[in-house]
């Protein structure tokens, strides 16, 4: 690995440019894969034997919930950066993360709340998995209103980062909560590679609506990411430039 | 050491530290991170002077009895060692059926059956098209 390049990006106006050329994109391409992703989803894919047309509602919980505790990773791995490196634009990134990231969370808990209703008969338990992922909302949260609190940048970018870095920690507990405890939330259904417990039909959107929340999370970095750069940046020279 | 080596080592030591004070508190709580028993072991808590508490199992198949004209359920549930007879009145939620996963809160009577003031259905992770189940029923 050639570090120079990778310490190239983390110079401010170079991780602008970057970004700004890469947002359109990641938000263009992310978008379209949502549509073909639920078109499929809502429309080709076969009734569930179960559930019928309710477990639809899948192609909507699941990215979302896998999007908030990656984006909670990006986040944290940003606030280590930050940290380590001292670096601006870490920070930024972390930053533009954290609301995306409380949106994806939000999303995923009603959404559940939605389908657990009719199928488990109840919108809310307090079992390991739902509870672990609405800590996930608060740290969210935490983050937020940490850093709108302190006035001073610098003290506000370390310790929101320090909170999410010790956040970090609840990542493994949501995703194992389902093998770790009795839940009534059922177990993981793709993150199992040797027996995929869903059929192709049923997937394939599922797989597309994932990697479109992805590449359309990379977008709204990029625009987060670049635009806090610029508030940050204000009074530097190649701002004025641009 | 530089002083980026340091805060990466703070950060880690950090981490590590705050990791195995959670998983302390978690295996210490283990008991009541649990959402449910199973019958099994329900069946040693029946003496005991009870609070509500929930059991998870299988809904016996040919065990469900429902009262004409009424709300009144009685069906029995397992874990395929021990089981659980069961009383509820109210509605059941959507995926309750024969062989269904469900979880059931309340607790045991003077006869020994379990008074439920609530049932919840626990779906499994698989998902597949009715003809593609059946095919597996046959299978199988």
């Amino acid at each position: 690995m050639n570090l120079k390049k990778i310490y190239k990006y983390g110079s401010p106006p170079n991780f602008y440019r970057f970004a700004m050329k890469l947002e359109p994109w990641c938000l263009s391409l992310g978008l379209f894969l949502i549509a073909i992703g639920s078109i499929g989803g809502l429309f080709v894919a076969p009734k569930d034997y179960q559930m019928g047309d309710a477990f639809r509602i899948i192609y909507f919980h699941v990215p979302s919930a896998y999007l908030s505790m990656s984006a909670y990773a990006a986040m944290g791995i940003a606030s280590i950066i930050g940290i380590v490196w001292r670096s601006n634009v870490a920070f930024a990134v972390a930053k533009s993360i954290a609301p995306f990231g409380a949106l994806m969370t939000a999303v995923a808990l009603i959404t559940g709340m939605l389908w657990g209703k009719p199928m488990w008969g109840t919108a809310w338990v307090w079992d390991a998995r739902l509870t672990s992922e609405f800590i996930l909302l608060l740290l969210y949260f935490g983050y937020i209103t940490l850093h709108a609190t302190i006035k001073e940048q610098k003290k506000a970018d370390r310790a929101a980062s320090l909170l999410a870095i010790l956040g970090i920690i609840n990542l493994p507990i949501i995703h194992y909560s389902v093998v770790w405890w009795n839940t009534l939330h059922q177990a993981s259904t793709i993150s199992k590679l040797d027996s995929p417990s869903i059929v192709g039909e049923m997937l394939w959107p599922l797989l597309l609506m994932i990697i479109g929340y992805m590449i359309f999370f990379i977008g709204v970095i990029c625009r987060g990411g670049s635009a806090e750069v610029l508030m940050r940046e204000k009074r530097s020279n190649w701002v004025k430039e641009v | 050491m530089l002083p980026r080596h340091k805060r990466l080592l703070g950060i880690l030591v950090t981490l590590i530290g705050v990791t195995v004070a959670i998983t302390l508190i978690l295996s210490s709580f283990q008991d009541n991170l649990l959402y449910y028993v199973t019958p099994s072991e329900a069946i040693k808590k029946i003496d005991d002077d009870q609070s509500k508490f929930r059991i998870g199992g299988l809904v016996e198949v040919g065990s469900f009895k429902r009262k004409d004209g009424s709300l009144q359920s009685r069906f029995v549930l397992t874990d395929g060692i021990e089981s659980v007879e069961v009383n509820y009145i109210g509605i059941l939620p959507d995926l309750f059926r024969e062989g269904q996963g469900i979880i059931v809160t309340g607790k045991f009577d003077k006869m020994k059956i379990f008074i439920a003031t609530e049932v919840l259905a626990k779906h499994d992770e698989n998902y597949m098209p009715p003809d593609i189940h059946a095919l597996k029923e046959s299978t199988s």
